[in-house]
């Protein structure tokens, strides 16, 4: 590795050494020098300092390539991660190609044969799957002869711990055993590259058959080495593997713990490369065949059968009636080597806390039956006393299990031999056909207390996960009534608080940080508590207790993680120590931690949803407005730039009048623009309520004056007639703006109404308002548009399509409300549009006669 | 100060304005005609014209980009009573009514036709050779005479208050020249401040209504809104 690195650096590539010991090896010193060498991270563990790979500084560092030395290595309690090849892992996902160094004896699906070799069971493994992402393996190989003498000559390195372990390690046939299996793995993998360059240059070759096999995997510890057997086998044959759990409502005792080694089993064969799958059925056998003819399994693995003989005659082994139901499927049986302690894993016993209660209870029970049969016994055959006992027989199972149980049932036979068999008051047996009754009711109670026992468990079984149901089903529910974050958040708390018994807290990403947005009462996260969290969450991985990386922390962080992006992180503190490990918990929590991302998730998206609504509307108006003023700008400039061309070109050749003519026109469409130049910057002074009035006391008369003015071009010959009484008051306005008003009103009139008819301005009072009105003969408004008269681009719908922009009325709207007045339409009666302006009138605003 | 005359007897015209299209405008129009035309594009090179070319009439636009339109005419009217008439764009009555307090004559609102700006121009250049201003006004029906007092109607006699006629006198006098509200009631009234400037309205109002043929369309006072008033 070393050399590799030494060679890369030459070639101009980043490289550091990550974790290399050289052990005092002077070759390795050789090779080192001129490295560098990054700083390594002591951990103190029961007051020695370990040296262990310093994980943040070779992240911070980011070189192209880091050289880490023996991959299984474990780490000292209080790192980050359990596992040196986890540290590695997290070295990859940044970015950092890494050389690292493993032993053949290291690889997961090799462990077992490896102890079957060597004796020594390897505890230190990587799997596979990190093995098989390597970009390239170099099989150091050399053989056993010249290992042995490198040993001899001191420069392998050995702990002086492990000295004669690996006395027995080195002997000549492990060797030589060991190389060939690593020849044999290395193999395999240059096969693999092969096919896949076959596959890729389309190179037509012996392709594999397509076997697919599948293997059980029970509570029993031999699941384990099954498994790896059949993973070998599927390596072998380049097929596809599949592990199955079959439940069965028969359960078996010690339920608890066979599902934890059920679980543990599950996740090696996934970390294998299986598919696992859990089924649950009445009978095995049928299990099995349904799920093969299903999946098109040719080969089912199985192991051989290990319980003695006489168990057969009540229950032919499964693999025998596998074999006779398998048709066309093949059996594999494999073997392997009894292993004493190897598979019980720290499964935490659920201890019986009533056990010795249970004992005196049953006692007292078979006590009692014997109280009340000596009560009866002068009306009763000893026979039917039988019954009594029984019947405490059949209480102790109900109510305390199936050992007391059992002692009851022996203590019964003793009973009822002592004090009602004749001889009474002695163990002797008379007639030996109570020996049978003896026996029946020993059976008997055996067999109910183990069924009630079973049922019992079962129902426990039941129940809990019906909670875990009833506590999934309730946060679902109240995920669904959420509607923002807080409640989601206040729902997630509230639901995992009741479920598990615990304590959450639950962390979102704010800018750099995660910050704490909901916590149980009396939950504080300290600073390392935070940094887990933060880990947690950038690496998308669980992390704390009971998971393996950063385990020493208290509470357990689980990154809340959708199938697009990871949005923050739960902590969970349970209040039951043992129940970190519980897989039902940990499965309940999962399952909350992806409900409660996957409702923030909705909720994020129906918000933006929802600003991508406004957004589009609000573009839609503006493309509108755009191309509305575009059209409008250019109309009258089309005909302004037509005319000038026209006379341009043609100037000399048209008459007089048809030069006034076409003059006439361009003047008129020139002020047209004008005029909605104008109009358009008045709308957006309104718009921007930039509009200032300079108010006046004015007069009604004036107004109408200018306004007529202003338009007397326009209208031409077209009668306008005016009624204002004379004792109008004068009335604050800004006439400016007012004459604006009453031009646009008017030019509308115009525009609507046939070329020959009246408008007719008046104004009248009351106490409060003046009213200035503007009638036309017109076509008038269709009712239901009376309203929308007002608004900015409404044209009145004419047949022959509208001219002008449709804001002309809208600046009335906004001038005249912003003289605290009001506009209005209504439609005459004969036909024809009034539009009616009602000003305040000024307290003062009486006439003042000056002299 | 009577305008001096040049050799050619042209009218000289003075264009102030930063806008190259406005000035190229003004200069087809108006060289073509009875004047003679200067052009400044900035308030400084405008002074300057001023000083140089002593012109009769001279058109100022407001929006000058190094000094005030308004500064300008102050300066100019230290030392000369020369017509000045005020190029403007609308929505800017404030400005007008400034300029117009600072010694401007008139104003126009872009954009303006030829004929309005051609009018004004010899209005202003009438006024400006007049020593006296004349005693009879005539237009259309009305005829006033300030000789003797006199205000006909188609050759009806008017009665007007005493207020009303200094009104029109003020106006008559300055025919064609718009008057702000400001500069007629310091005239008629003496206020310097607006406080009843209700007062005016009135009084125009009532004038309106004694002398023009329809009082809802003046013929001869004519509302420049937010401005003053103007007798044509």
């Amino acid at each position: 590795m070393l050399e590799a690195a030494r060679l890369r650096k030459k070639d101009g590539r980043d490289v550091v050494v990550g974790y290399v010991e050289s052990h005092g090896r002077s070759e390795t010193d050789a090779l080192l020098d001129g490295l560098e060498l990054l700083s390594r991270k002591e951990v103190n563990y029961l007051g020695v300092a370990l040296p262990e790979i310093d994980l943040d500084a070779i992240l911070s560092r980011k070189p192209q390539i880091v050289l880490v030395d023996e991959l299984a290595h474990s780490n000292a309690p209080g790192s980050r991660h359990e596992k040196r090849w986890q540290d590695v892992e997290e070295i990859l996902e940044a970015g950092i190609d890494v050389y690292t160094t493993v032993n053949i004896q290291h690889f997961e699906s090799l462990n077992d044969v490896v102890t079957q070799i060597t004796g020594i069971i390897v505890r230190e493994t990587v799997p596979d799957r990190l093995l098989d992402l390597a970009f390239e393996i170099k099989l150091i190989d050399i053989p056993p002869e010249d290992l042995l003498q490198r040993l001899n000559e001191g420069k392998v390195y050995i702990p002086d711990q492990a000295a004669k372990a690996i006395e027995k390690f080195f002997r000549p046939g492990n060797l030589m055993a060991l190389r060939e299996l690593s020849l044999r793995r290395t193999a395999a993998r240059v096969d693999d590259q092969m096919r896949a360059y076959m596959e890729t240059q389309s190179i037509a070759g012996p392709w594999p058959t397509a076997e697919r096999l599948m293997v059980c995997v029970s509570g029993s510890p031999y699941s384990e080495k099954l498994i790896r057997a059949t993973c070998r086998l599927a390596e072998e044959l380049k097929a596809q593997w599949f592990t199955v759990y079959i439940e069965t409502p028969v359960g078996g005792r010690h339920m608890r713990e066979n599902r934890e080694r059920i679980w543990q089993n599950l996740r090696l064969a996934e970390g294998l490369g299986a598919q696992v799958a859990s089924v649950t059925a009445t009978d095995v056998t049928d299990a099995v065949m349904e799920y093969a003819s299903r999946h098109n399994i040719t080969k089912i693995v199985m192991g051989k059968p290990k319980k003695p003989r006489w168990r057969e005659i009540f229950q032919p082994p499964v693999v025998d009636r596998i074999i006779r139901r398998s048709g066309a499927v093949d059996v594999v049986i494999v073997n392997f080597e009894q292993e004493k302690n190897a598979a019980a894993s720290n499964v935490p016993k659920r201890r019986s806390p009533f056990e010795a209660r249970g004992y005196a209870a049953s006692l007292l029970l078979v006590a009692a039956a014997t109280v009340l049969c000596e009560l009866l016994r002068p009306f009763l055959e000893a026979t039917n006393m039988v019954m009594f006992y029984l019947l405490a027989v059949v209480i102790a199972s109900v109510r305390l299990g199936r050992k007391p149980a059992i002692a009851s049932a022996f203590m019964g036979v003793l009973a009822f031999d002592f004090f009602f068999v004749p001889p009474r008051m002695t163990f002797v047996v008379a007639d030996t056909q109570y020996l049978m009754t003896f026996l029946g009711l020993f059976v008997v109670g055996v067999v109910i207390s183990t069924l009630v026992a079973r049922a019992r468990e079962r129902a426990e079984v039941m129940r809990d996960r019906e909670v875990q149901t009833a506590s999934l089903y309730y946060l679902s529910r109240d995920l669904a009534a959420s509607a923002n974050i807080d409640a989601v958040l206040k729902a997630v708390l509230r639901n995992v608080e009741e479920a598990l018994n615990a304590q959450v807290v639950i962390m979102l990403p704010e800018g750099e940080r995660l910050d704490i947005l909901a916590t149980s009462d009396g939950l504080t996260l300290d600073m390392k508590e935070q940094a887990v969290a933060d880990w947690a969450f950038r690496n998308s991985h669980p992390a704390g207790r009971a998971t393996d990386t950063l385990v020493s922390a208290d509470l357990i962080y689980l990154p809340l993680q959708t199938p697009s992006s990871v949005l923050g992180v739960m902590g969970v503190k349970l209040e039951n120590q043992h129940a970190y490990h519980s897989r039902e918990n940990r499965r309940l929590l999962d399952a909350f931690a992806t409900q409660a991302a996957m409702a923030m998730e909705r909720i994020r998206f129906s918000r933006q949803a929802e600003h991508a609504q406004i957004l589009q509307a609000r573009e839609n108006l503006e493309r509108a407005l755009l191309n509305s003023i575009s059209h409008d700008l250019r109309t009258p400039l089309v005909s302004v730039t037509g005319v000038l061309y026209s006379l341009k070109e043609e100037g000399t050749h048209l008459s007089d009048r048809a030069r006034r003519e076409l003059l006439d026109s361009a003047c008129s469409e020139a002020e047209r623009l004008n005029r909605f130049v104008g109009n358009l910057l008045d709308m957006t002074r309104i718009e921007a309520g930039a509009i200032r009035l300079n108010v006046e006391l004015c007069d009604i008369q004036d107004l109408v004056g200018c306004a007529l003015a202003v338009v007397e071009q326009r209208i031409g010959s077209r009668p306008v007639e005016i009624q204002l009484p004379d004792d109008l008051p004068l009335v604050f306005m800004d006439l400016v703006l007012m004459t604006q008003v009453l031009v646009n009103i008017l030019d509308n009139a115009h525009k609507y109404a046939p070329a020959e008819s009246t408008i007719e301005v008046s104004a009248t009072t009351d106490n409060d308002w003046l009213s200035l009105e503007v009638a036309d003969r017109g076509t008038g408004v269709p009712e239901h548009d009376l309203k929308r008269v007002f608004d900015k681009f409404y044209r009145i719908p004419i047949p022959e399509g509208a001219d002008g922009t449709g804001l002309g009325l809208s600046i009335c709207k906004g001038i005249v409300e912003a003289h605290g007045g009001r506009i209005s339409a209504e439609n005459r009666t004969g036909g024809g549009l009034r539009i009616v302006i009602a000003l305040p009138i000024a307290k003062t605003g009486e006439l003042n006669h000056d002299s | 100060m009577t305008a001096e005359k040049t050799t050619d007897n042209l009218p000289r015209i003075l264009v102030v304005d930063d806008e190259l299209a406005i000035r190229r405008f003004l200069h087809m129009v108006l060289s073509s005609e009875e004047f003679s035309l200067y052009e400044a594009e900035n308030g400084h090179a405008g002074l300057a014209a001023a000083a140089a070319f002593r012109p009769d009439v001279i058109l100022l636009d407001l929006g000058l980009p190094d000094l005030d339109g308004i500064e300008v005419i102050k300066r100019i009217r230290e030392w000369s009573p020369v017509p000045i008439i005020v190029l403007s764009v609308r929505e800017h009555e404030n400005d007008k009514v400034s300029a117009l307090d600072a010694g401007a004559d008139d104003y126009l609102t872009k954009p303006f036709g030829v004929g309005e700006l051609l009018a004004r121009i010899r209005a202003a250049l009438r006024r400006s050779l007049l020593e006296i201003p004349e005693p009879l006004f005539i237009s259309n029906d009305l005829q006033v005479d300030l000789g003797s007092r006199r205000v006909t109607v188609n050759e009806f006699d008017i009665s007007l208050t005493p207020t009303e006629y200094d009104i029109l006198r003020f106006l008559v006098t300055h025919a064609g020249k718009v008057l702000t509200h400001g500069q007629i009631l310091k005239q008629v009234w003496g206020m310097t401040n607006l406080e009843q400037p209700h007062v005016l309205r009135v009084n125009i109002s009532n004038l309106r209504r004694k002398i023009e043929s329809d009082p809802s369309r003046p013929q001869h006072i004519i509302t420049e809104p937010g401005v003053g008033y103007r007798l044509r």
